[in-house]
C-alpha cells in the first residue's frame, strides 16, 4: 500500500487549537485500520483561522481539511480523506483557499510548504540558492543587490537594511556580528514566529547571507521566552543544518565560516528594542543605550554589530537569488517589496498576510479579514503594535505605506494590526498604553520611567471627569515631552494611541459630557 | 543589628534547609561562567528549583565570582524570573490589546475566581500560581492561555473553568 503524506502544523496557534491531539489522533487511526501515512509536521501557512489545518497529499496536490478537531478523525478516515475525499472539512487544494491564493509571498513562500526540520525538503524548494549565489558573487554583489530591493526592516523601525549592511561591512574590526531580533513582543504580531516555525532555515540562511556580505562570522537569535515551540523547532532546524555543512566552520569549501547561536530572553518587552536586547545578549539587564554610537559601528561587546528583524533577515536570499530589481518591482514609492500584515483582534479571519505595499487597510480587514468577528461596525483599528496609532472607520482606505502612514501620525511597524468593534471604549485603550509603557520601561530616561505613570493618572482623571479642560492639556504637553525627550521609542511611541484615540474619539474622554448636564 | 546583617544570617539559616547541589551542578556544567552566562545560568537555576532562591543565587555568586548586584540585577529585571516558591502549575494568560478585545479579562477573572488567587499569586496548597503577560504571540486566535508550556487559543471562561477543575479532580 503506497504511503500518503499528510501534514498537521506544528505551529503555536495551530497547536493552541489541538493540532497535536490530531496529529496523534490521525497516526492512531491509521495504524488501527492499516493504511500507511507519513505524517509531516509542517509549520503554518498562516490562515491561522483554519487551524488546525490538515492536508493530504494527493497525486501531488495537497488537499486542506480545515478547523479539523481530534473528533474529526473517525469520519475522515471513513470520507475516505487519505484519497482527498468529501467530508465537511474539507476545502479543497491548498493552493487554492482564496486567503493564501491572492497573496505576495516572497518572505513566506516556503512557510507551510515545506517540513522545517528537513534540509533536504528546504533544498528543493530552493533553499540555499541565495547562500550559493553569494559565496560565488561575492559580498559586494550582495549589498549591492540589498540596496537595490529598497528593503527596510521590518521590525519596525523601517531602516533601509541595506545601508545598515553597508555600514557594518565598511567598519574595520576583528569580529563583527550579525544578530537576529525574534524578540517580537507587540501585541497582534506574530509573523517572525510563524516564519521561524514554518521554515526556520531561511532565516539562518538570511543570517550567513548577511555575515558573508559584512564580514561577520558569528550570529546570534535572540529569542523571546514566550516562545517555547519555536525554540524547540530552531534548536533541531540549526542542528540539522550544520549537520549538513550549512553552518559552521569552511562552509561548503568556501572558507567562509559562520555560526549561530540562539539565545532565549526572559521576558522583557523593552529588549526588542535594538541597544536593549545587545544588552540582554552580554547578559545584563535590558537597558537601552544612547545612540550614537550606533549599533552597526559599536553594538555587541562593543564591536560592529547587523541588528535585524526575522522577517528583514528571510527575505534576503531571494533578493540575493532573483535580483534586487526584482523585490523592488513590488510595493509602493519608498516602500518596496511585501510586508506580511498580522490581523488579529475582533476579527473573522485572523491571521497572516503577506502582501505588496500599497493593498489597503480596508482590503486586508474586509477582504482577508471578513470584518469582525462580532458582525458590528469597525471603530478603531491599530497598526502596528501597542505604540501603534489608532486608526479611524474613514482612514481604512489609506494604502499601506511607511510615508503615508507617518503622514498621517501613525507606523506601519511590523505589520500587525488589532480591529475593535464599536464597543471598545478608547479612554480604556489610552490608558493601556499608558500602563503598559510604565510597566515594561527599562526605566533609564526620566520622560517613559515616569511620564508613564503620570500618564496614567492624569487619564484616569480626564476619565473620572477633573478639570477635563486642564488634563486633557495636561495629557497632551505630556505626550509632547514623552515623545521629544525619551531615548527609545518606548517612550517616544507611547504618545502614539494615546493622541489619536483623544483626537479621533473624544466622546470617549468625556467630550460633550459637560453639555449633557447642561441640558438635564 | 543592621538590616544587612539580619538579611545575612537570614539567608544563612535557610541556605542549611536548601539542597544547593543542583546550583552547583548547574555552575559545573556552565564553567567558566561569564557575566555574558547571567541570563542562562539564572534561567536553568530556575527551571531546576521551579524559583530563584536567593541562597540558591547568592551560592552561585560565591562559587562564580559574579558581582551579586549584577546578578541579582539581572534576575530583577525580567518578569521570568521570580525569588518566590511557585505552584505546580503555572496559569498564564495574556493581557495584549489582541486578547483583550475577544474577552480575555474574563478568561483572567474565570482563573481568579476558580482559583482564588490573583495575578502573581499562588494558592496555599501550592498548587497554582497565576501570572499575566503582555503577549504570547498566538493573537490570531485569541484569547489566549497558557497552563504550563501547554497553549490553548480561543478560550472561554466556560473552557477555563474545565480545564481548572479537571486538573484540580485529577490531582486530588
Amino acid at each position: 500500500m503506497p504511503t500518503t503524506k499528510v501534514y498537521v502544523p506544528r505551529e503555536t496557534t495551530a497547536v493552541s487549537v489541538g493540532a497535536h491531539e490530531v496529529a496523534l489522533g490521525i497516526e492512531r487511526h491509521a495504524q488501527a485500520t492499516g493504511e500507511s501515512v507519513q505524517i509531516i509536521r509542517n509549520g503554518s501557512w498562516g490562515a491561522s483561522w483554519l487551524e488546525p489545518l490538515v492536508e493530504v497529499e494527493v497525486g501531488g496536490t495537497r488537499i486542506a481539511y480545515g478547523n479539523v478537531a481530534p473528533a474529526d478523525v473517525p469520519t475522515l478516515f471513513e470520507s475516505g480523506f487519505l484519497q482527498g475525499g468529501e467530508h465537511p472539512r474539507r476545502l479543497g487544494p491548498t493552493q487554492g483557499i482564496p486567503y493564501l491564493a491572492n497573496q505576495d509571498r516572497w518572505s513566506f513562500l516556503r512557510c507551510g510548504a515545506i517540513d522545517p526540520g528537513s534540509v533536504e525538503d528546504f533544498k528543493d524548494h530552493k533553499g540555499f540558492t541565495g547562500f550559493e549565489k553569494a559565496l560565488a558573487e561575492g559580498p559586494e554583489f550582495v549589498l549591492e543587490a540589498v540596496l537595490k530591493s529598497g528593503l527596510r526592516g521590518r521590525g519596525g523601525a523601517a531602516f533601509p537594511t541595506g545601508i545598515k549592511w553597508r555600514t557594518v561591512a565598511d567598519a574595520e574590526s576583528d569580529q563583527k556580528y550579525i544578530t537576529c531580533n525574534a524578540d517580537e513582543g507587540d501585541s497582534g504580531t506574530f509573523s517572525d514566529r510563524i516564519l521561524m516555525e514554518g521554515d526556520p532555515m531561511s532565516l539562518f540562511e538570511g543570517m550567513a547571507i548577511a555575515g558573508y556580505a559584512v564580514g561577520a562570522t558569528k550570529g546570534y537569535i535572540y529569542l523571546r521566552s514566550e516562545y517555547p515551540i519555536t525554540y524547540r523547532i530552531l534548536l533541531e532546524a540549526l542542528d540539522e543544518v550544520r549537520d549538513a555543512g550549512w553552518l559552521g566552520r569552511d562552509i561548503r569549501g568556501s572558507g567562509f565560516d559562520f555560526d549561530i547561536d540562539v539565545h532565549l530572553g526572559a521576558g522583557a518587552y523593552i529588549c526588542g528594542e535594538e541597544t536593549a536586547m545587545l544588552e540582554s545578549l552580554e547578559g545584563k539587564r535590558g537597558m537601552i543605550r544612547y545612540k550614537p554610537p550606533l549599533p552597526a559601528h559599536e553594538g555587541l561587546f562593543g564591536k560592529p554589530t547587523v541588528v535585524n528583524n526575522v522577517v528583514t533577515l528571510a527575505s534576503v536570499p531571494d533578493i540575493v537569488n532573483l535580483g534586487g530589481e526584482v523585490y523592488a518591482d513590488y510595493g509602493v514609492d519608498q516602500s518596496k517589496g511585501t510586508l506580511a500584515f498580522q490581523l488579529a483582534g475582533n476579527i473573522k479571519r485572523g491571521g497572516l498576510v503577506e502582501k505588496a505595499f500599497g493593498v489597503t487597510l480596508r482590503e486586508l480587514i474586509e477582504d482577508w479579514g471578513g470584518g469582525t468577528a462580532s458582525g458590528r461596525p469597525v471603530r478603531a483599528v491599530q497598526v502596528g503594535g501597542p505604540l501603534g496609532a489608532y486608526l479611524t472607520a474613514d482612514q481604512l482606505d489609506i494604502p499601506m505605506d511607511y510615508e503615508a502612514f507617518t503622514a498621517i501620525g501613525a507606523i506601519v511597524g511590523h505589520g500587525g494590526i488589532v480591529v475593535f468593534d464599536d464597543t471598545v471604549d478608547m479612554a480604556v485603550q489610552a490608558r493601556f498604553a499608558m500602563e503598559f509603557c510604565a510597566i515594561e520601561s527599562c526605566g533609564k530616561c526620566t520622560p517613559c520611567r515616569i511620564g508613564a505613570v503620570r500618564g496614567v493618572e492624569v487619564i484616569d482623571r480626564i476619565v473620572a471627569g477633573e478639570d477635563r479642560e486642564l488634563n486633557l492639556d495636561l495629557l497632551a504637553e505630556l505626550c509632547d515631552t514623552m515623545e521629544d525627550a525619551s531615548l527609545c521609542a518606548m517612550g517616544g511611541m507611547t504618545p502614539f494611541p494615546v493622541r489619536s484615540a483623544v483626537e479621533h474619539f473624544p466622546e470617549d474622554f468625556g467630550a460633550g459630557a459637560g453639555e449633557e448636564r447642561i441640558h438635564e | 543589628m543592621s538590616q544587612r546583617q539580619e538579611v545575612a544570617v537570614s539567608t544563612a539559616q535557610n541556605a542549611e534547609s536548601l539542597d544547593l547541589s543542583p546550583a552547583m551542578g548547574i555552575v559545573e556544567e556552565m564553567s567558566p561562567v561569564t557575566s555574558g552566562d547571567i541570563i542562562p545560568l539564572l534561567q536553568r537555576i530556575q527551571d531546576a528549583y521551579g524559583y530563584l532562591p536567593p541562597e540558591a543565587v547568592l551560592s552561585v555568586c560565591e562559587e562564580t565570582g559574579l558581582p551579586a548586584s549584577k546578578v541579582f540585577g539581572v534576575a530583577t529585571f525580567y518578569s521570568q524570573f521570580g525569588m518566590e516558591p511557585k505552584g505546580k502549575h503555572t496559569v498564564r494568560c495574556c493581557k495584549g490589546t489582541a486578547c483583550h478585545v475577544r474577552g480575555g479579562n474574563r478568561v483572567l477573572d474565570t482563573v481568579e475566581k476558580t482559583l482564588g488567587i490573583r495575578d502573581g499569586e499562588t494558592t496555599k496548597d501550592m498548587r497554582f500560581t497565576q501570572e499575566t503577560v503582555a503577549c504570547l504571540g498566538a493573537c490570531a486566535l485569541a484569547p489566549v492561555m497558557v497552563m504550563d508550556n501547554t497553549y490553548y487559543g480561543k478560550m472561554t471562561p466556560r473552557r477555563t473553568e474545565l480545564l481548572l477543575k479537571e486538573i484540580l479532580k485529577e490531582e486530588s
